[in-house]
């Protein structure tokens, strides 16, 4: 008599459980999916990313490495998945962005030092806590132009360092970066990824790097993620641990180069897979 | 605006490039400035020759010196100047309401652009439509009058300020979207700091378009809509009497309001938008 007679005729679909990433972990991603055009980009992807840690995405054409952290920021929305910064949502989450076109990202109706002070207008700062955190920006990017000119009035390298302060201005979780040296040139782009080093080591800013340079992704990694072909997997995620600041000199180390060749070696099974 | 010079490495060891010095391009000869006044000078040479030489009547044409100098006297007092300034009111009224209503409804249309396509084949339909057509529209509502002028000069600016507008907010630069959303914006935030200052540009084309419409319909309603004042009234008025000389003047008087307020948006819009094209 106790038993049940009209049971659901469907079978439960299980909830995954929800595992939480190895200690140490800033973001967790799980059960991603997302389709373009009615092909699958990720599916059920799941990913830690380490907290104060910089990642670096790396891999083949078209396997949506922008896609990846342009959806951990919000700015392109998953189709289903869970992304949680130490267990928060993004909404609560403070994030700073860098794009690679920092023509199209800076905004050229207000001067430079408006542009960078724009996000913690938008937080409601009052005017000494903007002029306090700018002088600390200013300190410690070393800055040598006048923030008082327009954006289109700098060089690149210069807008690109304005655009890096302006995403570093509110003290963000995790700043992500878009290939952010690819429209520079080879002296900024040294000079700006020193920047970005020193002001990782005074902050510890956990950083999510998207580069298609191999040399630079693994030059400023703690983790080199590898991601494989689509629908786009992990191919692989290896650490390189060699002490910061690092230098010419590392480019030569023993462990830049092993890493590097592996990260290669890995990069070129999946491309031809 | 791309880095075409290679930094040069300061003292410091700063690869910071020097700003660009302004002024210090080399000196243009001095006769490519008088370029621009070649063009001019053929027309009254050919104008003149024409009118000596018996190529064109001088009872259709009069000599280009005749002709500047009745525009000249005219200007300086004549009666000319009323007219030029009755016409230039009448255009800068219906500018003047065009642009009022014709930026913010474009701007909001154009954030909203589910309520734009609603409208989006009425503007096009319209702004198609030849203004003069519906002169005779505006005759039988607005009656023969004054508002009648500048009412119809105001409708066909109002259009093309608005698809000039709606379009500038549409076709906003993606990222900067995104970048002002990034940085946690809310909706109104993105549309005040971002969406507005992306249109003006845009703006500013329709804006010295609509300017000109408005002064092309006030001439045409001048001359057509029972009128006793204006360019247009005098224009067509000179030329019924054969006072070809008054006609030519009046029509470059015409030429100089369009081009002067041509040039001054131009200034304008160059202050205000200062990073376009940039």
């Amino acid at each position: 008599m106790n038993a049940v007679l009209n049971g659901p005729v469907y079978a439960d679909v299980p909830v995954p459980i929800f595992k939480p990433g190895p200690a140490g972990t800033h973001i967790t991603i799980r059960g991603l999916t997302k389709y373009f055009a009615g092909w699958p980009l990720y599916e059920n992807f799941d990913l830690d990313i380490p907290k104060h840690k910089i990642t670096s995405v790396f891999g083949p054409n078209g396997c949506g490495k922008s896609t990846l952290i342009n959806m951990i920021a919000g700015l392109i929305p998953i189709d289903s998945g869970e992304i949680l910064f130490d267990g928060k949502s993004l909404k609560d989450t403070k994030i700073g962005y860098v794009f690679q076109n920092y023509r199209e990202a800076m905004f050229p109706w207000m001067r430079t030092i408006d542009n960078i002070a724009y996000p913690l207008k938008l937080e409601g700062k009052s005017k000494a806590e903007v002029d306090r955190r700018m002088a600390e920006l200013v300190a410690s990017f070393d800055v040598k132009f006048d923030l008082n000119r327009y954006p289109y009035e700098l060089s690149g390298g210069q807008q690109q360092t304005a655009s890096i302060m302006r995403a570093l201005a509110p003290k963000p979780e995790v700043l992500f970066l878009d290939e952010p040296f690819s429209a520079l040139d080879f002296e900024m782009t040294l000079f700006i990824r020193e920047k970005l080093q020193e002001v990782f080591m005074q902050t510890g800013t956990t950083m999510l790097l998207v580069s298609h340079d191999l040399e630079e992704a693994v030059y400023l990694a703690d983790e080199v993620l590898l991601l494989t072909k689509r629908p786009t997997k992990v191919a692989e995620i290896l650490r390189y641990a060699d002490a910061r600041p690092r230098t010419v000199e590392t480019l030569s180390e023993p462990s830049f180069i092993q890493t590097k060749k592996q990260s290669l070696e890995i990069f070129q099974r999946e491309v031809r897979r | 605006m791309a880095d075409s010079s290679p930094p040069a490495p300061s003292p410091a060891g700063t690869p910071w490039a020097a700003p660009p010095a302004i002024g210090a391009a080399p000196k243009k000869p001095s006769w490519d400035r008088a370029l621009p006044f070649i063009g001019p000078m053929v027309l009254f040479v050919v104008w003149d020759l024409a009118v000596r030489l018996g190529f064109v009547k001088a009872i259709l044409l009069p000599p280009p010196i005749d002709t500047i100098m009745a525009l000249l006297n005219g200007l300086a007092g004549g009666p000319l100047l009323k007219d030029f300034a009755v016409t230039l009111w009448r255009t800068l009224q219906a500018f003047l309401i065009a642009g009022v209503v014709g930026v913010p409804l474009g701007v909001l249309l154009g954030s909203n652009v589910k309520a734009y396509r609603s409208v989006e084949f009425l503007i096009d339909f319209f702004r198609s439509t030849p203004s003069s057509a519906l002169i005779p529209l505006f005759l039988m509502i607005f009656g023969v009058s004054d508002i009648n002028k500048v009412a119809i000069a105001a409708f066909g600016a109002l259009l093309i300020v608005v698809f000039n507008s709606a379009y500038g907010v549409i076709n906003a630069r993606k990222q900067r979207v995104m970048a002002a959303k990034v940085m946690g914006a809310s909706r109104w935030q993105v549309f005040k700091d971002v969406l507005v200052w992306e249109s003006l540009q845009p703006s500013f084309v329709g804006l010295r378009s609509a300017v000109s419409m408005a002064l092309v319909i006030v001439i045409v309603a001048e001359m057509f809509i029972g009128s006793d004042s204006g360019l247009g009234n005098r224009i067509i008025n000179s030329q019924q009497v054969m006072n070809v000389r008054a006609m030519y003047a009046a029509i470059l008087a015409a030429g100089v309001m369009g081009y002067t307020l041509n040039v001054l948006f131009l200034l304008a819009e160059r202050r205000i938008v200062h990073w376009s094209g940039r």
